[in-house]
């Protein structure tokens, strides 16, 4: 692990710059949002994105058959596994990055260049890493809340985590431009079938919710540091007691 | 927007989970996990009977609200979703927002139930933490991968009192919702709980 360190002292030192860390009572329920009126500005933003693009693109996916909508997802999956793997690597997580190479292995070549999931029916399920987790296991703290234009929450460690993450991709290396633009093409758009597959429960969170930029804000932060395992950031711990709290009247 | 599917999964989980809380009948103790464990598995059992009933939208939100009702933690859920505001609210007005607080949740959770068709949970396991047991289960859910949910049990209620879905805490949530709700009402404890009745 800190060997590994020594591979990115450049991204390292500009992230720790870039992570800004809550003083004492800063991170009330484990939030810590130091630019919330601009972020509440761009997540209006995608809002209007999501309504005016995303959704209508979402709808039109659902003229395509499942199966084939199936594929672009698998396909989309198989091309950004390399990343998986080095980043795993990055993590010395070397089981986890083996597995992985072995799926895509066997998705690339029997699963037709990534169409069809063959992997997860022989015990390899998918298992996505990123940029922002290596970030987290080297012991980069999360930083404050960030919501980008178009991509949505992130934290300040993941925003580095993502940006890294455009070059780190070994495929990018060996794919022509053409090819490069398919790889492209199938991960966008498998963003945008998740989106009408999922339409009602995100729908509910997006338009329903009484204040949809907290909530986001909370299922994001929430979530991904149980991805991560993480349970230092939030403020003390999630365990609620129930007979600390006055019920009287209730 | 990779954070799309946790945000389904919250919503989508929320239904099953309150109607999880129906854990113990009134007045009963979870007096070890293997019974609060069991309790979960029970519940399973009666979530999915109203799911697979075929009922409408409408109808499965009443059932909700009774099994709800019944045998969530209702008082505790809603003195900790109503927080700090909770001390200045007369006895009327907490037992008014107890009784919008368990509508708007059946009515919220209860209208995703019909995406839970085809699916199940698991129970994986228990372990006691501090005053509470906390259940996990792993969901199964068509053309998803599986994911953790958790239940945690009052030792001395017996009853459910929060969940989380993959690490996503439905009490916090609730309360941020309350909280937004109150302050676009400036603080107007009344006007907040007639606007509940409408929402979700």
């Amino acid at each position: 692990m800190r060997a590994a360190t020594a591979f990115f002292p450049l991204v390292l030192a500009a992230a720790l710059a870039g992570c800004s860390v809550p003083g004492p009572g800063e991170a009330p329920d484990g939030v810590w949002d130091p630019n919330e009126a601009a972020n509440r500005r761009v997540h209006e933003f995608n809002l209007a994105v999501d309504r005016t693009l995303i959704s209508g693109a979402g709808d039109a996916t659902q003229a395509v058959p499942p199966e084939v909508q199936q594929m672009v997802v698998n396909f989309a999956d198989t091309v950004s596994l390399p990343k998986t793997v080095v980043n795993q690597v990055l993590q010395v997580r070397l089981g986890r990055a083996a597995r992985n190479t072995l799926r895509f292995a066997v998705n690339a070549t029997l699963g037709l260049g990534g169409l069809f999931d063959l992997a997860k029916d022989i015990g390899l399920p998918q298992d996505e890493s990123t940029f922002g987790e290596t970030l987290y296991v080297w012991g980069l703290p999360e930083g404050g809340y960030v919501v980008l234009p178009v991509f949505g929450p992130s934290t300040e460690r993941d925003s580095v985590g993502r940006a890294v993450d455009l070059f780190l991709n070994p495929l990018d290396y060996v794919l022509t431009p053409v090819q490069r633009r398919w790889k492209t093409g199938s991960v966008v758009t498998a963003k945008v079938i998740d989106r009408a597959r999922y339409e009602g429960a995100v729908d509910s969170v997006l338009y329903e919710s009484i204040d949809s930029y907290s909530q986001l804000r909370l299922i994001y932060l929430q979530n991904s540091r149980f991805d991560l395992g993480d349970t230092t950031e939030a403020d003390g711990d999630a365990y609620i007691d129930p007979d600390a709290i006055d019920t009287e009247g209730f | 927007m990779p954070n799309l599917m946790l945000t389904r999964r919250a919503a989508l989980l929320g239904a099953a989970a309150l109607g999880l809380g129906a854990a113990l009948p009134t007045g009963a103790r979870a007096a070890t996990a293997a019974q609060a464990e069991s309790l979960v598995r029970n519940l399973v059992a009666e979530i999915n009977r109203v799911i697979a009933s075929g009922k409408s939208v409408s109808s499965m939100i009443r059932d909700f609200e009774g099994i709800f009702r019944r045998y969530a933690d209702l008082p505790t859920i809603a003195a900790y979703a109503l927080g700090a505001d909770g001390r200045r609210a007369s006895a009327a007005q907490k037992k008014a927002f107890t009784d919008a607080f368990s509508g708007y949740i059946a009515r919220k959770y209860g209208k995703r139930f019909h995406e839970f068709i085809g699916g199940r949970l698991e129970v994986t396991g228990s372990r006691p933490i501090r005053n509470a047991f906390e259940v996990v289960t792993t969901a199964y859910l068509r053309g998803e991968a599986p994911f953790e949910v958790s239940f945690h049990i009052g030792q001395n209620s017996g009853r459910m009192f929060n969940m989380f879905i993959e690490g996503v805490n439905m009490l916090l949530t609730e309360r941020s919702e309350i909280g937004a709700l109150l302050d676009r009402n400036r603080g107007d404890i009344d006007a907040m709980i007639a606007q509940l009745r409408k929402t979700g």
